[in-house]
């Protein structure tokens, strides 16, 4: 671990001033400066600032600190009662000790798992860009299938903001520039050739807090998480599903899918192939073909393909059957 | 607690060490509150195979708080454990720092040793090392094919023929992958050295064995060296024999005239002190129309390091399991770039098992024929495995199978696949049978009988988590009367009478008559001083016939009178005006009683899977296991050894698997997060029955040993209940989405 400097930030305006890695839950940023993985000079650790809110929005919707812990906004009231999406994604992730730890803003930019990522000995273009992705032809049972480059394929790993991309979340900063709201949906880059660049934040600018949409009423929503085991673990495939249904006609949906993508994957794709039909399991394996054309498996990967396709025609029988 | 007295034993007696160790008094290896110790902190390989070019030591050395920077270039050599003194053994023949080859990813090639960890660590990442890499065999398939003749071979019959001409056959190979320990309590040691005196606190499996080993390879006198351990955070084989860190430990201890404590972070846990290795076998059943074996044949290949030869005997249960006239067991080794393997739970057997005990479901499925049925067929009323055939000292398996039958349900199964279901998913019933060879070893022990009432025994065994503590304490109260909460037990301690290692499941069996014997002899200690005491009630003048006493409620009283017409045993002692008496026994199994007779444990395991199709989804529904292993001494922590077995069974068949990078032969998954053990949520409520049939041969208690029994068939029934469920035979461990999916699962072997 390298020596750094660490200092408390007592405001967003000083926080953005002070040009260090803000440090929230440090369940991501502590785990891999101890591994020599992030090696920051200046830590700002950002807990004192006043975001742990979660308050509603006058006209409807959610809005939700940046430093609010996973677990009290997996148990809030208004989340589990309409936003049980996120809830139960909150709640799949990691363990309980993790989640009192880990935060709204810290989740999102939560870095990957990728084993050559997490090991300083490896070539690994997002961690060294240049020298290389050891992913590509290594154990790649783990890794992405869509928005993969040939420089990476490190899945995302939040759960967490699978389900925000399915809830149209918007993110708020602070910067030196001022104050921005981001759809969520522009928020995260896939790898391209700078996999080192994850998503559009500039230099010091500071989460502040995410907005959720209201949902019309008669809205459903359900987060399904696959793995090897039961609980803590990472997503082999994941589908978030916000859905409004009509009779038997689906009226509004949304569709982001976890464990199979470079970042959190909203399929545009299959929610084109749904609305505006009707909800049966025959549609719902066609959209989830779509979200799954472009897929690219590598070597040990490719089951997840079809994995996410069960994942999503799951999720969307579960939130569209009529009790 | 359990009443003194005879029917504490076999009683569910809470351990006696629980509170110190939910309290958090216990002291693991590094809780020991030594003054002024030194951290040491391994710098370890990050290659597979390569020759040490240089170290450069030059800015870590700069650095605040180092001491002193340990490797080949400046320690003199440690000798090689000699495995002279009653096969004392060692992790790894080569000692650390020997010389400047790297066998292995993850092989200590220096230690920082530093005021505080933290400083040890920043060091030990600045020690640059340069190496000349040679490409590393990692799979099997990089490896030379097996030479020379295997290193197991047995043979009974003409196996090749009966196979030949068997009219029902199984030809099927299975892989287990390397598994790994992973004890709560990390690989530790604290080295501390007064003059020529060398205190080692330690978590092992073995203290008398740490002992030898630390004095063989330093060169120190057997009487010169202290090993302590009175916990052990778990070993599972994994701390049977010392490691390279407990010699560094004293190598760097000596250096720096300081204690040093170094520890084995969880990522060189999986490198650097052993590992299940991984076995490749081929298993040949050959049988009539109707379910009669007729042939066997298994055939293993496994790794083993480039400085051991480790040998993983998983034909053993195969020769020993059914009775078959016509049999061949082979197993040959070959050698990768990965660190020495090592027991873990069950070795030899559990690995065994799997092929034996799926090709078994698979035959049974080609006979359209019950398995318990088919196993019930080929049931071996001797152990075939000698010749000539040995009775077992006690077989009770055709009980279990029932008692499985009856408790789960059995006769309730559809053998078709696919056809049992509850709500939306599918379930799968699979069964296997388990064994494991019960054993028994010499042990000395001492018991105290304390003026103050109270009683302390002390061995230099040592309690692993498995109950040996309270296992002590129950048979002193049982020979005494003395409650449990005034008897103090005292082990892991090298300087104690010389006690067994905790290893095979047999620590129990050969305890239990020297803790009898010793209590005996304090207990005539005390009868006799009760007799020549003058102011005892039983005082007998010279020349007079002293009556005959006996010890029963803690108290002394005439043979055939009640004990309430005594008096407390510590009244003989105060009057006498002495502290304590003692008695000391060592016992041994009788050697003529070895050849004659087979003494295994023997089991059912019964499971049930839930899949749910839609979503490739597979879960542990049920688990129960019907375990025939003599009398048990604690039903409590007998059963507590049972269901944790289970839980590492599910583990095996349903989640583990140490994955190599076969470009440098790092393990990929070298932490908790990635190398998968079941959680809770992967656990259902598991059930466990003793069928309690006391086998005397072993001892006069009956009990034979529990710690791995109950892991040996649970990966075969799970897999065997999900081929009922899914209809797919799964011959590769662990279980895998990919299963069920078909598609291709990673296979890095």
């Amino acid at each position: 671990m390298q020596t750094f400097r660490y200092s408390q930030a007592r405001s967003v305006e000083g926080a953005v001033r002070s040009s260090g890695t803000f440090l929230a839950g440090g369940t991501t940023l502590v785990d891999l400066m101890k591994l020599d993985v992030l090696q920051p000079n200046a830590v700002v650790d950002i807990n004192p600032l006043p975001l742990a809110q979660v308050e509603a929005l006058p006209g409807g919707g959610l809005r939700i600190g940046a430093m609010v812990r996973n677990s009290d906004l997996a148990n809030h009231a208004t989340v589990r009662e309409q936003y049980a999406v996120l809830s139960e994604a909150l709640l799949s992730g990691a363990s309980p000790q993790l989640r009192n730890m880990a935060t709204t803003g810290g989740n999102l930019l939560q870095k990957t798992r990728c084993y050559y990522y997490r090991d300083t000995n490896y070539a690994c273009n997002k961690r060294q860009p240049g020298s290389g992705c050891s992913a590509i032809d290594g154990y790649n049972r783990i890794h992405a299938v869509l928005g993969g480059s040939a420089d990476c394929v490190a899945t995302h790993p939040s759960d967490m903001a699978v389900a925000m991309m399915a809830l149209e979340a918007t993110v708020h900063t602070q910067g030196a520039q001022g104050q921005r709201a981001i759809a969520l949906d522009q928020f995260y880059l896939v790898p391209g050739m700078t996999p080192d660049k994850e998503n559009v934040l500039l230099p010091g600018e500071l989460i502040t807090h995410v907005t959720l949409p209201a949902l019309a009423a008669g809205t459903r929503s359900h987060y399904l998480k696959l793995r090897d085991r039961a609980q803590y673990e990472f997503a082999l495939a994941s589908a978030a599903v916000v859905v409004r249904v009509s009779g038997r006609r689906i009226e509004r949906v949304r569709i982001a899918l976890g464990g199979v993508g470079t970042k959190p994957w909203r399929s545009a794709e299959a929610e084109r192939a749904l609305e505006g039909r009707d909800a049966t399991t025959e549609n719902f394996r066609r959209a989830a073909d779509a979200a799954m054309a472009d897929a690219k498996p590598l070597r040990y990967n490719g089951f997840k393909i079809e994995l996410a396709k069960r994942a999503l025609v799951r999720t969307l029988e579960t939130t569209t059957q009529t009790a | 607690m359990g009443t003194p007295g005879n029917s504490i034993i076999g009683a569910a007696v809470s351990r006696i060490d629980g509170p110190a160790k939910v309290s958090g008094k216990a002291q693991y290896a590094l809780d020991h509150p030594l003054d002024n110790v030194a951290y040491g902190v391994g710098v370890a390989s990050t290659v597979g195979n390569a020759r040490i070019a240089s170290i450069d030591t030059s800015t870590a050395e700069r650095m605040p708080g180092v001491l002193a920077i340990l490797h080949h270039g400046n320690t003199e050599p440690l000798f090689r454990p000699a495995e002279q003194l009653e096969h004392s053994r060692a992790g790894e023949i080569r000692p650390p720092f020997e010389d400047d080859q790297v066998y292995y990813y993850g092989q200590f090639v220096a230690l920082v040793v530093a005021n505080t960890f933290e400083q040890a660590k920043d060091a030990a990442s600045r020690v640059q090392i340069h190496y000349d890499v040679s490409k590393p065999a990692v799979l099997l398939s990089d490896a030379p094919p097996p030479q020379g003749p295997p290193r197991i071979h047995y043979s009974r019959g003409d196996a090749d023929q009966a196979f030949e001409s068997a009219p029902v056959k199984i030809d099927e190979t299975y892989v287990i992958p390397v598994e790994t320990h992973n004890p709560m309590e990390m690989h530790a040691t604290i080295a501390a050295w007064d003059r020529d005196k060398l205190t080692l606190y330690a978590t092992t499996q073995g203290v008398v064995n740490y002992q030898k080993v630390l004095s063989e390879v330093l060169g120190t006198p057997l009487e010169n060296v202290n090993v302590i351990s009175p916990f052990c955070g778990s070993g599972f084989g994994g701390k049977l024999f010392p490691w390279p860190q407990s010699m560094l430990a004293a190598l760097a201890a000596k250096r720096v005239h300081r204690p040093v404590a170094v520890q084995v972070p969880r990522s060189l846990m999986f490198t650097t002190v052993g590992h299940r290795p991984l076995t490749q076998q081929r298993m040949r059943l050959g049988a009539t129309e109707d379910g009669k074996l007729v042939a066997i044949q298994h055939d293993v290949v496994q790794p083993t390091s480039m400085v051991d030869v480790y040998v993983e005997g998983c034909t053993g249960v195969t020769t020993m399991l059914y009775d078959c006239a016509n049999l061949t067991a082979n197993q040959q080794l070959v050698r990768l770039n990965i660190g020495t393997p090592t027991p873990m739970r069950g070795p030899g057997i559990v690995p065994g098992l799997f092929p034996l005990e799926s090709a078994m479901d698979e035959l049974a499925i080609q006979l359209k024929m019950d398995p318990i049925e088919l196993r019930l067929k080929n049931y071996a009323e001797q152990d075939e495995s000698y010749s000539p055939p040995r009775p077992w000292s006690s077989k009770h398996l055709r009980e279990c199978y029932q008692t499985g039958v009856e408790r789960f349900g059995w006769s309730k199964r559809n053998p078709q696949v696919g056809s049992m279901r509850s709500g939306n998913e599918i379930l799968g019933w699979g069964m296997a049978s388990s064994t494991w060879h019960a054993g028994r070893g010499s042990a000395t022990v001492r018991v105290r009988l304390n003026a103050d009432g109270t009683a302390r025994a002390s061995c230099a065994t040592q309690d692993i988590g498995t109950g040996t503590y309270t296992i002590f304490a129950q048979v002193v109260s049982q020979k005494t009367g003395i409650p449990l909460d005034k008897i103090q037990v005292v082990l892991g301690d090298s300087s104690l009478p010389n006690g067994p290692t905790s290893g095979g499941s047999t620590t129990t069996a050969t305890v239990l008559p020297a803790i009898a014997r010793a209590t005996e002899a304090a207990i005539n200690s005390v009868l006799d001083a009760a007799t020549r005491t003058p102011g005892s009630p039983f005082f007998a003048q010279e020349g007079a016939t002293a009556p005959k006493l006996a010890m029963a409620n803690g108290r002394v009283h005439i043979a055939d009178q009640p004990p309430a017409s005594g008096v407390p045993f510590e009244q003989i002692l105060t009057t006498r005006r002495i502290a304590a008496l003692d008695g000391e026994a060592r016992t041994s199994p009788d050697p003529a009683d070895e050849h004659k007779v087979s003494s295994h444990s023997f089991g059912a395991q019964f499971m049930e899977v839930a899949w749910d199709p839609g979503i490739a989804r597979l879960r542990v529904t049920r688990a129960l296991t019907v375990i025939d292993a003599g009398s048990i001494i604690n039903k409590k922590a007998g059963t507590n050894q049972i269901l944790g077995a289970v839980v590492m069974g599910i583990g095996m068949a349903m989640l583990e698997e140490t994955i190599y990078d076969p470009r440098n032969a790092k393990p990929l998954n070298n932490n908790f997060a990635d190398y998968l053990v079941a959680t809770n949520a992967d656990v259902p409520e598991l059930e466990c029955v003793f069928v309690e049939y006391p086998d005397y041969h072993l001892n006069e208690y009956g009990a034979r040993g529990i710690g791995e029994i109950g892991l040996a068939g649970v990966a075969p029934a799970l897999i065997n209940a999900i081929h009922h469920a899914t209809g797919v035979r799964v011959r590769r461990l662990p279980f895998r989405v990919e299963d069920v999916l078909g598609a291709e699962k990673a296979t890095v072997i």
